[in-house]
């Protein structure tokens, strides 16, 4: 019963009795961790600031519930509004049921006059400074098909009587190994075998890019430029609305157009007329005609991509 | 110990443990094998259920097929047409220079071929003279009058004489150029625009004379205008090539 009596003494103030030498130390480091974590962390501060919180807790596009989807669409224009000053409509278009899109290309009448590349770059809300586009037209020697000795910078008049000329641009594959690679599922194989890319999933590590043998994929280094008046309106969340930087973007076979009904942008511009659309489960279409009756050739064969792509000679 | 073992409370030897384990062994097989008929069985049992609702067999259904499937893709709506462009008559011809006020323009065949008789000896480009000086004939070995019509200048005429309007030219066309016609059918060949699927909207294509100048039909050749301007191939990347170096510097002032 000692220490009734003495009672341990409870100074009325918090004072620091006693401050070491040690305890200085410790309070100095522990003051530059705090301050280096704020020094870490203040990137994630400027992100916040640049992008909405809505934008940043938005879930992957297959986990939207409709009311999710009509929500985030509704930003996505008046983000287009407040960045572009054009008025879009985003809609949100889904296969036709019973569709597999397939596209053919005449190599025998293509002449490389790059309509096609202008036309996807408008339809498609591309980047003015830079000339993006999903297409790209190489030049090759008459007698191969080796893409490695083609070029896509020939200017002048076309054709060349020693060239002929190969559209390249996305093949929707059917054993697409960009979507293999992709590490956050950001990008997947539709019903009517569209290869799409959720834009606000993807965290732009470019495997797909990478992956992909046919060079279909394209990032984007900045925020693309793009007029007011040049911007294309009628856009679809999964393919032409304009792109945030720091993702990739791929040939969609303009699905805000095909999934209504309509041709691509490219195949109207093609003044030859070398390009072929349709869907291929419709036994009275173009395509299938081409398929049954033509030379069809596809690209890089021998690594089983399955393109739903394909080139053929007259 | 080693040739005797325990089971099932009966003493087998080591023979009869081989035995044993053969007897398993075809009691395993067996089993799969049962398991691997069943499913087939099933399956097999199954499936004309499943489909039995169409008539079951591919080739009774093969000749009803294709309008049953064309009216189930349009639903209750008649489908949108595929319109093909018609040129707009009467052929003409460009007047070659200018009149002393300084224009140029063009007149209809008929202007003088109504009164005026076809001079037969002109074949070829060479012997034209006075409107058809600026006539490129670059079509074949034919001669003017095996498309146009003797008679009525503003008509043309087949092979075998008949006369074909001028809106009509893809008949025309067409006694020659079949495997074209024929790809041209099945949207093969030609441009077009409007709409893949006509149960939306229709279609709208090309005629012949839109592309090939009747006269000189090979397609002409064409200035590439628009290049993306690729990161990858400005000059530090890019291997040099004569077609390259030849190219204004602006597809390789590249930003990035």
């Amino acid at each position: 019963m000692t220490h009734t009596e003495d009672p341990p003494r409870q100074p009325s103030l918090p004072i620091v009795e006693n401050l070491s030498r040690r305890a200085a130390v410790k309070g100095g480091f522990a003051t530059l961790g705090a301050a280096a974590f704020v020094a870490a962390i203040s990137p994630l501060r400027h992100a916040a600031k640049n992008s909405s919180a809505a934008e940043f807790m938005q879930q992957h596009y297959k986990e939207l519930s409709p009311e999710g989807k009509a929500a985030v669409i509704a930003r996505l224009e008046s983000e287009a509004k407040e960045n572009y000053g054009a008025e879009v409509t985003i809609a949100d278009d889904r296969p036709i049921p019973g569709t597999k899109f397939v596209y053919a290309i005449n190599l025998s009448v293509c002449n490389g006059n790059g309509k096609c590349v202008e036309a996807c770059h408008k339809e498609n809300n591309h980047d003015r400074s830079t000339n993006q586009s999903y297409i790209r037209v190489i030049e090759m020697p008459k007698g191969t098909m080796d893409m490695e000795q083609g070029t896509t910078t020939y200017t002048g008049a076309v054709p060349k009587d020693d060239k002929f000329y190969l559209p390249v641009q996305c093949q929707q594959c059917d054993e697409p190994p960009c979507v293999d690679v992709c590490p956050v599922k950001a990008t997947w194989k539709e019903e009517d075998g569209i290869v799409v890319v959720d834009y606000n999933w993807c965290i732009g590590c470019r495997y797909c890019e990478a992956a992909c043998p046919y060079h279909a994929r394209r990032f984007n280094w900045k925020q693309p430029e793009v007029p007011a008046e040049q911007v294309n309106p009628d856009q679809s969340y999964l393919s032409n609305r304009i792109r945030p930087a720091g993702v990739v973007e791929k040939c969609t076979y303009c699905l805000h157009r095909t999934r209504r009904g309509k041709l691509p942008a490219c195949l109207e511009a093609c003044p030859t007329g070398a390009r072929v659309f349709g869907n291929i489960l419709d036994p009275q279409s173009s395509i299938r005609w081409i398929l049954e009756n033509k030379r069809v050739y596809i690209l890089k064969e021998e690594l089983g991509t399955k393109p739903a792509f394909f080139y053929y000679f007259d | 110990m080693h040739d005797s073992v325990y089971i099932l409370g009966r003493k087998w030897n080591l023979v009869l443990d081989r035995k044993l384990k053969h007897r398993f062994a075809n009691l395993l097989f067996a089993s799969v094998v049962g398991v691997i008929a069943t499913i087939v069985v099933s399956a097999a049992w199954r499936s004309p259920r499943k489909f039995g609702e169409s008539p079951p067999l591919a080739v009774a259904q093969s000749p009803q097929n294709r309008p049953g499937q064309s009216s189930k893709n349009r639903p209750g709506r008649a489908p949108f047409l595929v319109t093909v462009n018609q040129p707009l008559g009467p052929p003409m011809i460009e007047l070659v220079g200018t009149d002393p006020q300084g224009r140029s323009g063009s007149v209809a065949c008929s202007t003088c071929h109504s009164v005026r008789p076809a001079d037969l000896s002109n074949r070829t480009p060479e012997t034209l003279d006075e409107f058809h000086r600026g006539l490129t004939v670059d079509h074949g070995k034919i001669a003017c009058y095996a498309c146009h019509h003797l008679e009525n200048a503003d008509a043309l005429r087949l092979a075998d004489g008949t006369t074909v309007e001028y809106e009509n030219v893809m008949t025309l066309c067409s006694q020659c150029h079949g495997p074209q016609a024929t790809a041209f059918a099945h949207g093969a060949h030609g441009g077009m625009n409007g709409h893949w699927d006509l149960s939306r909207g229709p279609q709208h294509k090309n005629n012949c004379i839109d592309c090939h100048d009747p006269h000189s039909p090979s397609y002409p050749k064409m200035i590439v205008g628009f290049k993306p301007r690729d990161r990858f191939l400005d000059s530090a990347h890019a291997p040099s090539n004569e077609t390259r170096d030849s190219t204004p510097s602006e597809t390789t002032d590249d930003a990035h």
